[in-house]
């Protein structure tokens, strides 16, 4: 067979695979599309629209939230649900505001301290779903409770003061982070000016995404837990390791977690046990992850699209600042958008032909 | 291949009973004893006199408990659907805010009627969308706040709640709190349902296996859409009657309610996926959990403590008889 | 008698398992040789499935030991058994359904490259091992789900072969398979044989084994009865010795064939690519059974009756009133009075953690009920005379259903429907996976059934049940009824004939799923 038609068909098959690919992948693509649509609307009403200092502020008001959406989605990959994400970030973020004093060093090691909490937490959270055998909805709602105590024990009213060039640093563009750290020449380097008005929790939000989820997806843990949420039986009969997936899911959320809470913390330099937005965080990294394309039915789905989920939930109520909508009309909106949002998936629903397909 | 059945498997109530279904509630029933004999020995040794054994302590914790209870009631017939109604907080808000707000003769069934609404609502979303539960009902609850936030202005509503919401929810007769009669009221009405009618049979069986109920001829939508009803019902009477209580509504009124009542319907044996679980489970439940929470005031166990205590005793508890199969097949 | 095999790959000796009350094997010796292929038969619940879930780790034998290659061995998942060269093709496929075949394919041990999954060398592999079994037009990246099931079967084939087993083990691996792609299998089959590989093959047709096997073992309630080499038994001697007794006790007499009252009429059904325009008529005291190769839309036809499927077109009618086909609750409503009995008893026919009592009922509650409560009297009744009325082996009604036998719990399913007092019956395959003599009480029961004047349609599989408890057999091709045959003209030619037939002069590329 010559090149020629060798080549046609291998450019044919990748033109097929792609199209493949996005139709597999539709949630995430509805999800980006969406949040691309909004987020132009957005910064075109704005009256500071499309500058550095908007898209910093955006940035800071996402990250967190879209730390617990990443966190939300491991266990809910499994056919599972973590409802400790909002305590877990809660108790690192007292936990930072202990422990990020002092000097360069104390603060590294400070902020190793945080991550690693949330990581343990998380393992814990997998113990007693794993050993314990406690189905994993209860079982972060105790474990949940628990943080949550952890985190009134360390901060029973708000305080704590962090390192105020930490803040700095964290919640504006590259530019001032690295003249911060006295880096890069302050900021001002030639090479660096391209990616200098990048704001800073936006690097660190890729920076999470690229280094941890995209190659722990490519892992064997990583698809064993796509393989439990499909198919748990299947999954053990293929000979998986069920039970070290289903505990590297809950710890990598836990680690997620303390990373929000981390943020969390140094945006508003102190430390606040405050429950209900532990539980209002909760809930909305839930339905980030629903409106990002995950199914909460496991199997499918993915950290990437629970982030822009995240983006769709904040900039719609960024919207409503800008379009002038009355405060106290805010939050119906907001629910309401949720309401329509998560029940997007109810059109699949009017084309099943077997009702017996509707019951898994 | 055979299915491992669950151990700890609590059948409903037909007409045979197993005896090792009462392990949890036993279990449950002991653990209330326990608590009861720390705190006295703790109110002993700290104040020499134990206000915990009184009756007119026990009543008052129980007057305060009816309004988890009457939620607790609801939210278990969901569950037991393998559902569950995230709505709860803002819905028993919605519903005393409404009865406050409407006044006079037309307040309960105005409170009520906020309860029968969310309830249609959240059924049709579940059963006929088929939208997970978790997610359609926190979409409802966050339309229920924007609702109440946008009609109170954000402030709490000035309104008063009417004599009737304060008779029953403040008074007494011949010394027990009339909200534990209203709580006895709802109870029975749920014993009944799951035990002695047909809807009943049907909410087990669709826990248990819906697509086995559905090809049996079971109206399952209507029986998962009778369920929710049933459920924001029973959050709207809480709502009226914590209103009655307080005199007034306030924001966020619901909020300490949800995960209290997910707890006592899990603590007394319900299984969180559906399908088992016996009322006197979630009775047993819910006064575990508020005289822990007396017991834990009384020790003036700061609200750190009581958290993870709180989380420990879900756990433990769920440790000695809520626990799966290990995945075989 | 036993032979004894050259050079035993596999050996186990008095291996004994019970399930409860059941015992599914009892004192087994069995051995099998490298570079053979190994046939096993016996009839549901003769202990080949758990015999397999032996061999491959999925379950543990009560007591006995196995041995590979001469060494004692002992698996304790199937992890262990993959690892000692033992890999097993299931009848439930263990495919997972949102991964894509590549992913499916090398699930256990992907390429990996700098720790990760190497999603290139995956796919390459995955290409190559499709090749091997000539379905190359799978695109690898295409998730399981997304594919139709004769396809899941090849992949799951493609992943078996994929582990370089020494001893491959098929359960029921081709029921869903094209008759191209069967021809597909025997070639690959073929290959590891010459190359060593020793192969046990479990299937309920005789013209496959006739085809495959080198090696014969017959199993009967849970022991090994006997093992020959090919040709030393004939077809007649082998179902002898799979059911221990003659053939033709199995059936109750069947009515002369005379002219009924129609009951149930069915005009133009059509759905989806599935059914094509199925017209039945069915009478009153008939059974009329659906036969045809696997996925033919037996199964979607008995759906679309019971109101399972939407968009169905075409009439329904029983003794003449349309029949509304919205629902299962509107088929069973007592002016229509259709009841099935469904293709899967374990998830669709029980709700397997509750009573036995709660599992009878469940269809019959409004009848049972004076108003909004149940009438726990009346219960009582209905429930002991059911249990009577089909003699289900019980310990108390309160058990849970799940401890009954297969046996059992079909009659369960079986009463539950009587209890509606239906007019019309229909059946998925209601005989698989139980024993004898359960069968033979369920052919008892559908005849009398019958004679008092219910229509009766029921699939299945099983030739020998059409054609001994049929008054007619209706062979479906393509969601279409080909040929129908009655009287006399129900033997199993006709019906072989009818159901591969047409398929034969069907272009190629054969339209199954």
């Amino acid at each position: 067979m010559s090149d020629a038609a060798s080549t046609g068909r291998q450019a044919r098959r990748n033109g097929s695979d792609l199209v493949l690919l996005l139709r597999q992948n539709a949630g995430l693509v509805t999800a980006v599309g969406l949040f691309c649509i909004v987020y132009f609307l957005y910064h075109l009403k704005h009256p500071k629209g499309f500058s550095t200092q908007v898209l910093v502020q955006n940035s800071n008001e996402i990250f967190s939230l879209a730390m617990l959406a990443m966190a939300q989605t491991v266990p809910v990959l499994m056919a599972g649900l973590d409802l400790s994400v909002g305590a877990v970030m809660t108790m690192v973020d007292c936990i930072a505001s202990h422990t990020l004093q002092g000097s360069a060093w104390q603060i590294a090691l400070g902020m190793v301290a945080c991550l690693a909490a949330g990581t343990l937490a998380g393992f814990l959270n997998g113990c007693v779903v794993v050993y314990g055998r406690i189905q994993p909805i209860i079982a972060t709602l105790a474990t949940g409770a628990i943080y949550i105590g952890i985190a009134l024990f360390l901060r029973p009213t708000p305080g704590g003061k962090l390192n105020e060039d930490l803040n700095w640093a964290s919640t504006n563009s590259l530019e001032d982070f690295a003249s911060t750290l006295g880096i890069f020449e302050d900021g001002k380097a030639n090479w660096f000016q391209p990616i200098a008005w990048f704001p800073t929790s936006f690097v660190l939000l890729l920076l999470v995404a690229l280094v941890v989820w995209v190659p722990f997806r490519r892992s064997v843990t990583g698809r064993t837990i796509y393989a439990v949420g499909s198919a748990e039986g299947a999954a053990y009969m293929s000979g998986l390791n069920i039970s070290r997936a289903k505990l590297t899911a809950f710890t990598l959320a836990g680690f997620f977690a303390g990373v929000g809470g981390l943020f969390l913390a140094i945006q508003t330099s102190s430390g606040n046990a405050d429950i209900p937005q532990a539980g209002s965080y909760t809930l909305n990294s839930i339905a980030s992850v629903v409106i990002g394309g995950t199914s909460l039915l496991g199997g499918t789905g993915g950290a990437i699209g629970s982030i822009f989920g995240t983006c769709i939930l904040r900039v719609i109520s960024f919207n409503f600042r800008i379009f002038d909508i009355a405060p106290l009309l805010q939050p119906l909106f907001e629910g309401i958008v949720l309401l329509a949002a998560v029940s997007l998936g109810a059109l699949g629903v009017l084309r099943v032909k077997n009702t017996l397909e509707l019951f898994r | 291949m055979s299915t491992p059945a669950l151990k700890t498997s609590i059948i409903p109530l037909s007409l045979f009973q197993l005896p090792r279904d009462d392990r949890p509630i036993a279990i449950a029933a002991l653990f209330i004893v326990a608590i009861l004999v720390a705190g006295t020995s703790y109110t002993l040794w700290k104040f020499g006199s134990a206000p915990l054994l009184s009756p007119n302590y026990l009543m008052q914790q129980l007057q305060v408990g009816s309004f988890l209870g009457v939620v607790a009631a609801g939210m278990m017939v969901v569950i037991l659907l393998g559902h569950i109604d995230l709505s709860v907080p803002w819905t028993l808000a919605a519903a005393a805010m409404m009865a406050t707000a409407v006044g006079g003769a037309w307040a309960i069934p105005a409170g009520l009627g906020v309860g029968l609404l969310v309830g249609i609502i959240n059924g049709i979303g579940v059963a006929y969308l088929r939208v997970p539960s978790m997610i359609f009902t926190l979409g409802v609850n966050a339309v229920m706040r924007g609702l109440m936030v946008w009609h109170t202005g954000g402030f709490a509503p000035q309104t008063a709640a009417t004599d009737l919401m304060r008779f029953l929810a403040a008074e007494r007769s011949y010394g027990i709190p009339h909200a534990i009669f209203v709580w006895a009221a709802v109870s029975v009405v749920v014993i009944v349902i799951l035990q002695r009618t047909a809807l009943g049979r049907y909410v087990y069986a669709i826990g248990n296996k819906e697509a086995a109920a559905y090809l049996a001829g079971v109206a399952t939508r209507r029986v998962i859409l009778t369920a929710f009803v049933l459920c924001s019902l029973t959050t709207s009477v809480a709502g009226v009657l914590l209103a009655g209580y307080s005199t007034k509504a306030y924001q966020g009124m619901g909020d300490a309610y949800l995960l209290p009542a997910i707890a006592a319907v899990v603590i007394g044996g319900t299984n969180i996926l559906g399908g088992r679980g016996r009322y006197l489970g979630t009775l047993v439940g819910v006064i575990l959990i508020v005289l822990l929470n007396s017991v834990l005031s009384i020790m003036e166990m700061p609200e750190a403590g009581r958290q993870i205590i709180y989380g420990l005793v879900i756990i433990s508890m769920l440790l000695v008889y809520g626990r799966g199969e290990r995945v075989m097949s | 008698m036993n032979r004894n095999l050259p050079d035993p790959f596999l050996t186990m000796r008095d291996v004994s398992k019970r399930y409860g009350g059941v015992r599914a094997l009892e004192g087994v010796d069995f051995s099998c040789a490298k570079g053979q292929v190994h046939a096993v038969l016996g009839e549901n619940g003769a202990g080949k499935s758990t015999l397999i879930k032996i061999i491959a780790g999925v379950v543990q034998p009560d007591s006995g030991a196995m041995a590979l290659a001469g060494r004692p061995i002992t698996f304790s998942g199937p992890a262990a058994a993959n690892e000692a060269g033992i890999v097993c093709i299931f009848q439930e496929l263990s495919l997972m359904p949102d991964l894509s075949v590549a992913d499916n394919i090398s699930i256990a041990r992907p390429p990996r490259r700098f720790g990760l999954i190497d999603a290139k060398a995956q796919r390459r592999r995955a290409e190559e091992l499709l090749a091997q079994i000539g379905c190359e037009d799978v695109n690898p990246l295409m998730r399981a789900r997304d594919l139709p099931l004769s396809r899941r079967q090849m992949v799951e084939i493609a992943k078996a072969i994929g582990k370089r087993p020494q001893l491959l083990i098929l359960d029921e691996a081709t029921s869903a398979l094209t008759s191209a792609d069967v021809e597909k299998v025997y070639a690959m089959l073929a290959r590891l044989k010459t190359a060593g590989v020793a192969i046990l093959y479990i299937s309920h047709r005789m013209h496959e084994i006739e085809a495959l096997a080198d090696v014969a073992s017959v199993f009967r309630n849970g022991r090994h009865i006997e093992t020959f080499a090919r040709g030393e038994r004939s077809n007649d001697e082998i179902v002898q010795l799979m059911i221990g007794r003659e053939i033709s006790a199995h059936f109750p007499p069947k009515p002369a064939p005379r002219a009924l009252p129609p009951l149930l009429q069915i005009e133009n059904l059509s759905w989806e690519n599935r059914l094509d325009r199925i017209s039945l008529t069915v009478g009153k005291g008939e059974i009329v059974g659906l036969g045809g190769l696997d996925g033919q839309g037996q199964k979607e036809f008995l759906l679309a009756l019971f109101g399972v499927l939407r968009q169905v077109s075409g009439s329904v009618r029983v003794d003449g009133r349309p029949v509304p086909l919205s629902s299962p609750a509107a088929a069973k409503d007592p002016t229509v009075g259709i009841a099935l009995v469904p293709e899967d008893r374990k998830t669709e026919g029980l709700m397997l953690p509750m009573s036995i009592a709660d599992n009878l009922v469940i269809a019959s509650l409004g009848n049972l009920s004076a108003g909004p409560f149940v009438d726990r009297v009346k219960e009582k009744a209905a429930i002991e005379a059911a249990v009577r009325r089909l003699k289900i082996k019980i310990g108390s009604a309160s058990d849970e259903v799940s401890t009954l036998s297969g046996g059992n719990q079909q009659k369960v399913v079986i009463a539950k429907w009587l209890m509606t007092a239906p007019r019309v019956i229909l059946l998925n395959d209601p005989t698989r996976g139980i024993d004898v003599g359960t069968k033979q009480e369920l052919y008892r029961l559908l005849r009398e059934l019958a004679d008092q004047g219910a229509a009766i349609v029921f699939y299945s599989t099983d030739y020998d049940e059409l054609i001994g408890s049929c008054d007619r057999v209706v062979i479906l091709y393509d969601g279409r009824i080909v040929r129908e045959l009655a009287g006399n003209a129900i033997n199993e030619k006709n019906i072989i004939a009818a159901s591969l037939n047409i398929a034969q002069t069907q272009a190629k590329g054969g339209a199954h799923v």
